[in-house]
């Protein structure tokens, strides 16, 4: 009888932070994904919580906004029993001036066992993480990573495709300023996929350190071209005010060649999964049919963000090594 | 260390049995009987119970899975928390008799977690437990229903329940430390 949760012992956690996904091992990844496929039970049950993380306290310290990742660490802290306070820049110290390492220092004094960061800039939670005890999770960086999402984006592939090695995977949008299609980018390429990232000229970065040599990553303009046969197409938000700044010509123009619509999906692989990290500016980088349509994961990836983010917090809230 | 065979196959599908036997006895038959399995080991003891229950009986007993990795009372004081697995209840629970299996009752620990979170999918009528060896040792006031085999132990040694499933064979194993003035 194959039955894989026999299995022998998956192997254990052993990172103080999680600040990017570039280093993590299939190993450490599949582990993430298995604690978060119980998770995803423990959600299931009439009773979707437990008393596991009673006495630990999660400090979310976002100085940018977010709806999504702040409230969904929140609801997988509540949902594992531990005590979460929220904090933002706005209403906290950070705007009398408070640094950084003086706010992360307070925090680890207050009693914070875990900080959960967001920030504008890319490498502030590497910088906080130097600087206390606390264990510290990137909830997103500037342009630099977003672990926890790629994490969830990577879940919710594997509950519909299994096995990604050797799956495609189209992500479409600005490249050059995603911290979203950075992180994924890492985990998928751990994992074996085919991963190429699609968009206009200016929103493509020029280098891709490591990546394109591995032979698993390449970048395109043609979007129409590279969505042939994919499996997986993830469309990343358009900030509208790139558009300012001369990276691209108009919306209109990137509605042309990069949108993803009904056309454009028929040319992907029957089945092929529509994905997006939110939040989404309809009828621009994606059409509202194919947003909603039935090919749309969307919404799971939501719904999983809370699976995942409690299968790291769970992990990470052992004894700092 | 030494290693030393408790017992064989044959001991433990005796045990596995009568084991059987005494939970439908205790039961007065198979009604509203649930075999719950504590991972890892339990749940292949869980399975053959059930196996066993249709060979005398005629009737499936459902067989469910329990992890307890959440319901441990150490996670924040150790450095890596066990890995855990999803559990898998096959009927709603409220009302059920809930044989809970597990391979080895020590500290009764693992129990008080498995009760925990046996409560966590409802309100059973009865709870039990079942157990392949009882070591002896409690740190809880926890006592097993059914028990293939009361082995004395030191509380220096290990005692290592192997199963076909997981492991690729059945035996008990004792480990002690050898000491140097024995």
């Amino acid at each position: 009888m194959a039955d894989d949760t026999l299995s022998p012992d998956p192997g254990s956690w052993r990172r103080k932070d999680l600040l990017d996904t570039d280093t993590l091992s299939r190993e450490e990844i599949a582990l993430v994904l298995k604690t978060a496929e119980a998770m995803a039970e423990v959600r299931s049950r009439p009773m979707p919580k437990v008393a596991t993380l009673r006495g630990v306290t999660v400090v979310t310290l976002f100085y940018e906004q977010s709806t999504r990742t702040r409230a969904s660490f929140e609801v997988a802290g509540k949902a594992m029993g531990a005590d979460v306070v929220n904090l933002t820049a706005s209403g906290s110290s950070v705007e009398k001036g408070e640094s950084l390492v003086d706010t992360v220092r307070t925090l680890e004094a207050i009693g914070a066992d875990i900080i959960v960061m967001r920030h504008s800039k890319s490498g502030a939670p590497a910088l906080a993480a130097r600087t206390t005890k606390a264990r510290v999770v990137n909830g997103g960086d500037g342009q630099h990573a977003h672990p926890t999402q790629a994490l969830l984006d990577v879940f919710t592939m594997q509950q519909h495709l299994g096995d990604l090695a050797g799956k495609r995977v189209v992500i479409v949008g600005d490249i050059l300023h995603s911290r979203v299609a950075r992180s994924n980018l890492w985990v998928l390429m751990a994992l074996g996929a085919d991963v190429t990232l699609a968009g206009p000229a200016t929103l493509l970065p020029q280098t891709l350190a490591g990546a394109s040599e591995a032979g698993r990553c390449r970048t395109t303009t043609d979007f129409d071209s590279a969505i042939e046969g994919a499996d997986v197409v993830m469309a990343l938000r358009i900030q509208k005010e790139r558009q300012a700044t001369g990276l691209i010509p108009s919306l209109r123009d990137y509605i042309r060649g990069y949108q993803l619509n009904e056309t454009r999906l028929a040319r992907a692989k029957p089945g092929a999964l529509v994905m997006h990290p939110g939040p989404k500016n309809e009828g621009i980088e994606v059409a509202p049919s194919v947003a909603a349509g039935a090919a749309s994961v969307i919404d799971e990836q939501v719904a999983n963000g809370v699976a995942v983010r409690m299968a790291v917090l769970y992990l990470m809230a052992g004894r700092a090594a | 260390m030494s290693r030393k065979q408790l017992l064989g196959p044959d001991d433990i599908g005796r045990s596995i049995r009568r084991i059987a036997h005494e939970i439908v006895e205790n039961n007065r038959g198979t009604d509203g009987l649930l075999l719950v399995g504590l991972l890892t080991r339990g749940v292949p003891l869980a399975e053959r119970l059930g196996t066993a229950i249709k060979e005398f009986e005629g009737v499936d007993v459902p067989v469910g899975r329990l992890d307890i990795g959440l319901y441990r009372d150490d996670i924040a004081r150790r450095i890596n928390p066990t890995p855990i697995r999803p559990s898998a209840m096959p009927r709603d629970i409220d009302g059920a008799t809930v044989v809970l299996v597990d391979d080895v009752l020590f500290t009764g620990r693992s129990a008080r977690a498995a009760m925990e979170a046996l409560l966590d999918f409802g309100r059973p009528r009865r709870v039990r437990l079942a157990v392949l060896i009882d070591r002896g040792h409690r740190e809880l006031p926890i006592s097993p229903d059914f028990v293939g085999k009361n082995i004395p132990t030191g509380r220096g040694e290990t005692v290592r329940v192997r199963l076909q499933e997981p492991d690729g064979e059945d035996g008990v194993y004792i480990d002690s430390e050898e000491t140097v003035d024995g």
